[in-house]
């Protein structure tokens, strides 16, 4: 491991158990993420995105969640070995996150400085004065108009992209920022401000000096902001490369399938249905051991149901676990 | 919406009274008496006027708070509940206060601790406490507080040897001004005689807050800003206390309103059994003997303090929520 990791992940397990049975949410899940980098974990919803990020900041509701195994180093510690109290002081100070919805991400029946401000005083010995000022600072920060003002506003009467904003701020109410968890970050809101939203987030990134592990199912988000991407499909990593790598050498069937379903203009300038991955994402009560993948692709045969694939590694730092890795390669998108 | 509403309450009391079967002048005179005797005490209550223009002088004395004089001990109406109300008044606020406050506090412990035996046991509990009976959870209390432990007295509002006169009948304020001047003992007995019937008023209030603060809690703690705060590292208590608690007390406060009106009207049967005087018994007594005026009155002070709760609970809302302050 070089010294400029951030964090890392070693095979984590994490288990839901419901009425049902057991969901295996994630499964023996590795990723690292640098320093200063953005990492983008890509996969729709259900394949268990927001449950590694949870991980990452052990917010998992525990009951029904249960981490099995692995580790989460992050500044050479073991967050799961960690007591609540310490995580709690790492969570809002090196591990911040931001969700999906703005609309109802913050508290309605408090002033936005007054949240802002709580995060400054429950980390740090200062006065509410003092808090006040940083948190209309952090409001100036991500470019919100006349922050003096609007600290003393309600969630209610900001827009969507201000909420966003906020929430960012949020995230960075600490003198030493690590890790920043998007969660969707944009998915709720416009083109255009969701344009502007990724901007700010690159923009910060590199003035506060941290990471950021996006979550996203966007590829056009993962183009515009991502270093690195990790690709996961039911709770498994299926690829793993730099953003190049990926969107030049896609070479698991599934990030082809994913990157075949976008709409481009040249792709789609005489027929206009766009390509879907065919089939459903499989039922993760009932998953086995085999490729999760295995019943919607196209190369699959009886090797894919029985096992995992082992790692294949196509370039460096670019890999994928697949069994038809040979056949596959090579097969650009169209 | 205030006044709208008590002139609707007015003026329904006038009509339901007046279209009732019976004469006022004859129930209080009696079968025997002569016609005359009733057509002249008739005259006398304005009963042979049309009824629009006894509606137009009711109206008048209502709004002077004249509601008469009492049939039955020919009193002023407004005296009689001068003296009573205070004392249901107090009684309902303190069984209140007490429901409130560890009704709240038990909801909120039950929805942090979903599903734990601590949870349980304060839900089964709740149950147990809308089922019981006023009048046999009083009757229990006293058996045990007051008979075989001898905690509390069995009634009243002060020890009657402490020869105490009321000026508002609001006993806690009148013996915290002795209380200042160096008098502790009556208001402590005040404080003694509150303590039982406001445990047996407050219980099924206590119940239905409990409950209705756990629901409302367990839906605010799935909220997404509950998770921004917790990812910020804001420690659970104040999480709870702090950020979902006040988001969740607003049908909460509802049930708290509509609750306490409710005990102002329907606190008959503890103070019968407590021999507490307020106005709950005094209007039953009322009822009884067809003293319409003093129906009158009660039914008005009693669905006035009702509007006016619900005013300080819609203020409250606006405290608690911004969205709905008027700009």
């Amino acid at each position: 491991m070089s010294d400029d990791t951030l964090l890392t992940m070693e095979n984590v397990n994490v288990h839901f158990h419901t009425r049902r049975g057991v969901v295996k949410a994630v499964r023996d899940l590795s990723l690292h993420i640098k320093k200063g980098e953005t990492l983008a974990l890509v996969g729709e919803s259900g394949c268990g995105k927001s449950v590694t990020a949870h991980t990452i900041n052990q917010l998992i509701p525990m009951p029904p969640g249960v981490i099995e195994s692995g580790s989460v180093i992050f500044r050479d510690r073991d967050l799961l070995k960690l007591p609540e109290k310490e995580i709690r002081k790492l969570r809002g100070t090196q591990i911040s996150m931001i969700f999906q919805e703005p609309m109802t991400s913050l508290n309605p029946v408090f002033k936005i400085g007054e949240q802002l401000a709580d995060v400054f005083l429950t980390h740090q010995k200062m006065t509410k004065k003092e808090a006040h000022a940083k948190a209309v600072e952090l409001l100036d920060l991500v470019k919100i108009p006349s922050p003096e003002k609007r600290a003393h506003d309600y969630p209610h009467q900001l827009s969507g992209g201000m909420r966003q904003r906020v929430m960012i701020a949020m995230a960075l109410a600490s003198p030493e920022p690590g890790l920043m968890i998007a969660d969707e970050p944009t998915t709720a809101l416009d083109v255009t401000i969701q344009a502007q939203i990724l901007d700010l987030l690159t923009d910060l990134k590199d003035k506060v000096d941290m990471s950021i592990l996006l979550i996203t199912h966007d590829m056009g988000v993962v183009a515009e902001t991502a270093d690195r991407v990790v690709v996961m499909y039911a709770g498994r990593k299926v690829e793993e490369g730099t953003v190049y790598q990926i969107f030049d050498n896609p070479s698991h069937p599934y990030t082809l399938g994913l990157l075949n379903s976008l709409p481009s203009n040249e792709k789609y300038a005489d027929h206009s249905r766009l390509e879907a991955i065919p089939g459903n994402v499989p039922d993760l009560l009932t998953l086995g051991d085999g490729c999760p993948f295995a019943n919607r692709c196209s190369w699959a045969d009886e090797a894919c149901e029985k096992s995992f694939p082992g790692i294949t590694e196509l370039d460096e730092g670019h890999s994928i676990w697949c069994h038809k890795s040979e056949e596959v390669k090579n097969r650009s998108v169209r | 919406m205030l006044f709208p509403t008590l002139f609707g309450v007015v003026t329904l009391v006038f009509f339901m009274i007046a279209l009732s079967p019976g004469d006022p002048a004859r129930v209080m005179l009696g079968e025997r008496a002569s016609k005359e005797k009733i057509e002249k005490l008739r005259a006398d209550l304005g009963l042979d006027k049309p009824l629009i223009q006894q509606y137009g002088l009711y109206l008048t004395r209502i709004v002077r708070l004249d509601f008469g004089e009492s049939i039955k001990s020919g009193q002023k109406v407004w005296d009689e509940i001068k003296a009573r109300y205070p004392a249901t008044i107090e009684l309902a606020l303190c069984a209140m206060i007490f429901a409130s406050v560890l009704g709240v506090w038990i909801g909120v412990i039950s929805a942090t601790r979903k599903n734990t035996w601590i949870d349980y046991t304060s839900m089964v509990g709740a149950l147990f406490g809308v089922s019981m009976p006023v009048f046999w959870l009083a009757l229990v209390l006293i058996m045990i507080f007051s008979v075989n432990l001898n905690l509390f007295p069995t009634g009243g509002r002060m020890n009657l040897r402490l020869f105490f006169q009321p000026e508002t009948n609001f006993y806690l304020i009148d013996t915290f001004k002795l209380l200042l001047k160096g008098e502790p003992e009556y208001f402590l007995s005040a404080l003694h005689h509150l303590i039982l019937p406001s445990v047996a008023l407050g219980t099924i209030p206590l119940a239905i807050i409990a409950r209705t603060t756990r629901s409302s809690m367990l839906e605010v703690l799935k909220q997404d800003y509950v998770k921004t705060v917790r990812s910020a590292g804001i420690k659970e208590q104040r999480v709870v206390f702090r950020y979902a608690l006040r988001n969740a007390l607003m049908p909460v406060i509802t049930v708290i309103g509509l609750q306490f009106g409710m005990l102002l009207a329907g606190a008959l049967l503890t103070e019968t059994i407590f021999a507490w005087p307020g106005i709950g018994k005094w209007i039953y007594q009322a009822i009884e003997a067809r003293d319409y005026p003093a129906v009158q009155g009660g039914i008005i002070v009693i669905s006035t303090s009702f509007v006016l709760i619900n005013l300080a609970v819609d203020v409250l809302y606006s405290v608690i929520n911004p969205k709905i302050r008027l700009q």
